[in-house]
């Protein structure tokens, strides 16, 4: 049993000495207690305060809906003329006798051309980026020396940040003309008997470089967030690998890639999801042509691009309605692929504490 | 021992890891090189084409060389100044829902995933919806629109940002307050937010850098303006605006300023991102554990 | 001066978890009353329900009457104003990290509203007196922030912060249990003093430190209150065998 003291408690024990300082410091005292209940319980203003926090968070809510109600009925026009086959129609051009797919003066319009051009530019900036990120987030993660990490991820982060805009003008004054001199000819005489390259644009603008230039706007998505969901991968995992005695490269393999696979995936997507939205970089260097062309050194146009090109100069109804359809579309379109991608990396994240971006 | 039983699988093996770890490395400096090119090509680009004129005059009339973008400057700084009036408030009392209200309901979570979708948002698409709100009503094109639509485009960022700061201040900090008998309003603002507000304060100029940089949800809300036009109900011009005007336009002393531009553009964003890398690194919230 | 508290058939749960059942006891004014028992016994969530903090998390749920003093603190008031008469002192120092020392200590009145600088000046002096740690702060008052300070003293600088709004209660949940054995006895003495002026409840999973400072001590156990007595005869005669198990170290 333990020992325990007991004190002896006297009813009347000298006062403390902060007893002693008198009158004043008692009347201050009740001073400060009748001042706090003279305040009154503040019930109104907290659920004021309550209310108006609600009222920010609802807004969220008014203004995707007031985009989303603005959007479709600004394109009920279009819509209505012509209805889903919108999205992949053409027609036959009466002067020329050829396929064409969007004629602003004869008020004529099919999607389809953008479509094309917004799928081929995004999965090209795939093909590209995705290899490089994974290869920088293997880099950053497993083998970089502590010193590099830091400045790199910093580097990342930055360019994350470079304005659209900037972009688009390296490319048109840097990275066009690569292509044009030395890049797209070299291709043509490589790759030209896949018809992926022909020979018939030379300009240097295009798919391609669409491309190149979304490429390097999306590794810094893919790659930090590949990262993340590496990171998130517990240690032990890769030290379970490492003591069946495999080498760096089967731990990465099978510790590491496998666990964060679905991660991964959703950081592709995300990127993809960006990819499919962003306009100026694409705008500038796309060649904005609505045609359809296997060539990837073709001109063509995105859903993006289309609208940033022609909006302000779109006098028709009929013209405005079918670009706001195309916003409309890609809303939807990059709103689906978002929340698939969100679900993704959530389903890898969860549970493990959230990483500065 | 492996090796010895199986040399060739072991030397494959071997091969194998030198060969990714050569690929991961190759990737890592393909990924950096254009960045630098970006950056070197950038500095040596603008900054000789950089100077006082830049800054204080307007665009020169067609085939007249030098003038300046301070219009798209000036124009620049009053639709971000609206679109911080209008995002910040409303991101963080949005964050503040998340955070301190609405933990664990359903409506948190909806108001989550809304703000998420406003993030996805394509931006040529926020500046459709705005033209058709605002511009169409109004029948002019005007800077008060594009500054709505930077401020909206701000929203998320601040909001998520704020929600995350906040859930890092710890529950006793709450405690201690409302155990004060502070009012929760007071409580809220004096004490969670204030302990987090370096967090915060970063997440706004995170939003703000981004949205600077924004051109596509200008191109029909402020649609750009060549003269000097401060006038909220007039279009006006702004600096990303103004690089991609003159960007694709046919005239090299033209393609000089957009340069400049892009240079004062991205040291403006550096410069924000390195002071938030800054404020981050020391501790977001310094003092607590 | 303090004030006296009355608890009848107090019962509290946190979502369908039944914390505490039926607890009625008297608390008397200007003594100091210990709460002890296991972990998980419902002490802690007893002295909450005092100023109305077990309410602040969203699935718990209290019935049953409190009177403070004169008034049902359930019935007659809102939990801000509440909260103001007891003040409270939790388990882990919880200073306001992004504050100075002695806006820490005012901080009760300032986020209150209260704005007289030179009473407040006198009510942190006085305050940082009576919690023992004037001598050690008192150079740089506005210099430090309150975290930059030991735990010892982060603990009685939330002490003192809990005796500048000047509360008729002083609610303690665990003071010192994260604290070393000098902070601890510093924040004993303290209690010793602190008695002559507030009425003091202080949960404890240390039984010397109840049988130290208080006059009487009730033992909690699975969410009841298995005894209520004066300290001295809790510890040396204990009129229910679990107290006595408990007590003498047989389980817990």
């Amino acid at each position: 049993m333990p020992e325990i003291r007991i004190p002896e408690i006297s009813a009347h024990r000298p006062k403390a000495a902060t007893h002693d300082r008198g009158a004043a410091e008692t009347s201050l005292q009740s001073d400060v207690r009748r001042f706090l209940l003279s305040r009154g319980n503040s019930a109104w203003t907290d659920r004021g305060f309550h209310g108006l926090m609600v009222l920010c968070a609802l807004s969220i809510f008014g203004i995707v809906g007031l985009i989303v109600w603005q959007l479709i009925q600004r394109s009920q026009l279009s819509w209505h003329t012509f209805g889903f086959s919108f999205f992949f129609h053409s027609f036959m051009d009466p002067v020329t006798h050829t396929l064409s797919f969007w004629d602003p003066v004869n008020s004529q319009f099919s999607a389809l051309p953008f479509l094309y051009g917004t799928l081929v530019s995004s999965f090209l900036a795939l093909a590209i980026a995705v290899p490089l990120a994974v290869g920088v987030a293997i880099f950053l993660t497993e083998m970089c020396p502590r010193r590099l990490r830091a400045p790199l991820a910093f580097l990342t982060e930055l360019l994350a940040a470079i304005p659209s805009v900037i972009y688009g003008l390296w490319a048109m004054f840097i990275l066009v003309p690569l292509l044009r001199q030395y890049v797209n000819p070299r291709l043509v005489d490589w790759f030209g008997w896949t018809g992926l390259f022909n020979n018939d644009n030379p300009t240097g603008l295009g798919f391609l470089a669409a491309g190149i230039i979304l490429a390097i706007m999306i590794l810094p998505i893919i790659s930090s967030l590949t990262r993340e969901v590496m990171l998130a991968v517990p240690q032990s995992q890769r030290e379970a690998v490492l003591a069946l005695g495999a080498t760096r490269w089967e731990m990465i393999r099978m510790g590491v890639l496998r666990n964060a696979r679905i991660g991964i995936v959703g950081g592709i997507i995300l990127g993809l999801g960006r990819a499919l939205g962003e306009t100026m970089a694409v705008t500038m260097v796309i060649g904005n042509s609505p045609e359809i062309h296997r060539s990837l050194l073709s001109n063509g146009a995105s859903m993006s691009s289309v609208i940033a090109n022609e909006f302000t100069e779109a006098v028709s109804d009929m013209h405005v309605s079918a670009l706001i359809e195309i916003g409309l579309a890609l809303f939807f379109v990059t709103i689906i692929v978002n929340a698939f991608a969100q679900l993704l990396v959530w389903a890898v994240t969860r549970g493990t504490p959230a990483q500065t971006r | 021992m492996i090796s010895t039983r199986f040399p060739i699988r072991s030397r494959l093996r071997a091969v194998a890891d030198h060969a990714v770890t050569g690929l991961a490395v190759l990737a890592t400096l393909l990924v950096v090189t254009p960045l630098l090119t970006i950056f070197g090509y950038l500095l040596y680009k603008g900054a000789s084409s950089l100077n006082l004129a830049f800054f204080t005059k307007v665009p020169a009339p067609v085939g007249e060389l030098g003038g300046g973008m301070a219009n798209a400057i000036v124009g620049s700084a009053i639709m971000l100044g609206i679109a911080s009036l209008m995002g910040v408030p409303i991101g963080i009392g949005a964050g503040v829902y998340l955070a301190e209200f609405g933990r664990g309901t359903k409506l948190a979570h909806a108001v989550r995933f809304t703000a998420d979708v406003l993030n996805g948002v394509p931006s040529i698409v926020m500046g459709l919806a705005i033209y058709a709100l605002i511009v169409v009503p109004q029948h002019h094109f005007s800077g008060f629109a594009g500054g709505v639509a930077l401020g909206i485009m701000m929203i998320p960022t601040v909001c998520r940002t704020t929600e995350e700061m906040l859930l890092m201040v710890p529950h006793a900090v709450r405690e201690a307050a409302l155990g004060l008998g502070v009012p929760n309003w007071r409580s809220v603002l004096s004490i969670t937010v204030r302990t987090a507000s370096p967090g915060i304060i970063t997440g706004c100029m995170l939003a703000f850098a981004r949205v600077a940089g924004e051109t596509a949800p200008l191109l029909f809300t402020a649609l750009g303006n060549n003269y000097w036009s401060t006038s909220l109900n007039q279009p006006i011009s702004a600096l990303p605006l103004q690089i991609y005007v003159y960007a694709l336009s046919p005239y090299d002393d033209w393609h000089r300023l957009a340069w400049a531009g892009a240079l004062v553009l991205i040291v403006l964003i550096v410069l924000a991102v390195s002071l938030v890398r800054f404020v981050t690194s020391r501790g977001v919230l310094k003092g607590t554990s | 001066m303090g004030v006296g508290i009355e608890v009848k058939n107090l019962n509290a749960w946190y979502g369908s978890n039944h914390t505490l059942q039926d607890i009625s006891l008297h608390i008397p004014a200007n003594h100091a009353t210990a709460l002890i028992g296991p972990s998980g016994c419902g002490k802690s969530t007893f002295v909450r329900c005092l100023n109305r903090m077990h309410e602040t998390n969203p699935i718990a749920r209290v019935t049953g009457t409190v009177r403070i003093g004169d008034r049902d603190i359930y019935e007659e008031a809102k939990p801000v104003e509440i909260r103001r008469r007891v003040g409270m002192v939790f388990q882990r120092p919880n200073p306001f990290p992004t504050m100075s020392i002695y806006d820490n200590v005012a901080a009760g009145l300032k986020l209150n509203g209260y704005s007289n600088r030179r009473a407040l000046d006198e009510i942190v002096e006085r305050s940082l007196r009576n919690s023992a740690l004037w001598d050690e702060v008192k150079d740089d008052l506005k210099k430090k922030s309150g975290a930059s300070l030991s735990g010892g003293q982060q603990q009685r600088l939330c002490i003192a912060r809990a005796l500048a709004v000047d509360p008729e209660v002083l609610l303690m949940d665990e003071p010192a249990s994260a604290l070393d054995p000098v902070s601890t006895s510093k924040i004993e003495d303290l209690i010793f003093q602190l008695k002559e002026q507030y009425t003091i409840v202080i949960v404890t999973h240390n039984m010397q430190q109840a049988a130290r400072v208080a006059e009487n001590t009730g033992f909690f156990l699975n969410g009841r209150l298995v005894e209520f007595e004066a300290t001295h005869k809790i510890f040396t005669n204990p009129s229910d065998k679990r107290t006595e198990d408990y007590i003498t170290g047989r389980f817990g």
